[in-house]
């Protein structure tokens, strides 16, 4: 999975969305080691303080823990995965519909479409 | 002493020319600074100035509490603007001469890093392409364990693919007690791995901000905001 940061945004807040989405997605999975600060600042191409700064956060939060001798951890609560799946979800969501709500769309023809897409993905 | 440099009302004079006016700075240790500013601006001549190859006018520098001089450049890793090594030497003649002139230099990592952009130590300097000779340069700077790195303009000249290189060397090489201060006029590329930036206008500091405290506040990057503030 490549890092994917635009430019309009504070980097920090970027990376931790892109970090939760790796461990919804299961690129990290539960209970698993993260790589160290260096290398994932290293790998995102953004300044070493600013992933801490971000991991301080999930760690905040309660998506990562460290244990003091062996590294940075992913939690192994899952309930609290599914809650950050389920706002994720809905970020995206939201921005959806705005952007659908501006092109003219009605609520119901927002939903048809979406009806009709999935159905030819499926196909 | 926990800042690694301190000015204050820093000021050169060519004449009566102003290049550097009244700067009052404090840079930490273990950050990555970008000093953004169009040419002219006084970027080299404070860069030359921390490096004592420039005395100031009025005002002082103090790098690790000490005056520029013998002392400072121990600790001190400086990239000039130009190309300053002889064109008839092999870079493992300069490697060489790096490691008899200072002692925080490590061999091993320069060869390393030779290896990864497949520079050949053998060849002469004068055979080498002008980007092919800036990486030299940096690869020479970036393998001291210094505790500030000044780079002024280091990727100026190379291409986008080794500016990609450059800048992950940048993230791999240092260690997270040194600091670096780079200067340059390309921000898009490097503003990802930067703490904070100073801009610098006609002499004068401008700004001295976080990178995401910008992109917070302004809802830009620091590039775009760069072009505000300098549109020509």
């Amino acid at each position: 999975m490549a890092w994917e940061l635009k430019s309009d945004r504070p980097i920090y807040a970027q990376l931790i969305e892109q970090i939760e989405l790796r461990i919804c997605s299961g690129v990290y999975p539960l209970g698993s080691k993260i790589p160290p600060v260096r290398e994932l600042a290293q790998e995102a191409a953004v300044n070493p303080n600013t992933m801490q700064r971000a991991l301080a956060k999930l760690e905040e939060d309660g998506l990562l823990y460290t244990n003091r001798t062996a590294g940075r951890f992913v939690t192994e609560d899952v309930k609290l995965v599914k809650q950050v799946r389920n706002k994720l979800a809905r970020e995206h969501a939201q921005i959806f519909i705005k952007k659908m709500t501006e092109l003219g769309f009605e609520h119901d023809e927002i939903l048809s479409i979406i009806n009709s897409i999935m159905k030819e993905m499926k196909e | 002493m926990n800042n690694i440099l301190e000015c204050k009302n820093l000021t050169k004079a060519f004449g009566n020319k102003v290049a550097l006016n009244d700067v009052t700075l404090s840079i930490p240790r273990g950050r990555i600074i970008g000093l953004l500013g169009p040419n002219a601006s006084g970027k080299s001549t404070f860069i030359k100035l921390c490096n004592d190859l420039l005395t100031p006018t009025r005002g002082e520098i103090l790098i690790d509490g000490k005056r520029p001089g013998v002392e400072t450049k121990k600790i001190v890793s400086y990239l000039p603007e130009r190309n300053y090594l002889n064109e008839w030497m092999r870079v493992s003649d300069i490697v060489g001469f790096f490691r008899d002139f200072y002692d925080d230099f490590n061999v091993e990592k320069a060869y390393d890093m030779l290896n990864r952009l497949d520079i050949n130590p053998r060849d002469k300097l004068k055979t080498m392409s002008k980007g092919t000779k800036e990486k030299v340069q940096l690869i020479l700077v970036m393998s001291r364990e210094a505790q500030l790195y000044m780079l002024d303009e280091p990727i100026g000249g190379v291409d986008p693919a080794a500016r990609d290189y450059i800048l992950d060397t940048i993230l791999g090489n240092y260690n997270e007690n040194a600091t670096i201060i780079l200067s340059t006029h390309i921000i898009s590329d490097i503003e990802k791995i930067l703490d904070e930036v100073i801009f610098i206008k006609e002499g004068r500091i401008v700004l001295n901000k976080t990178v995401d405290e910008i992109r917070e506040e302004t809802g830009k990057s620091v590039d775009s905001l760069f072009r505000e503030v300098f549109r020509c």
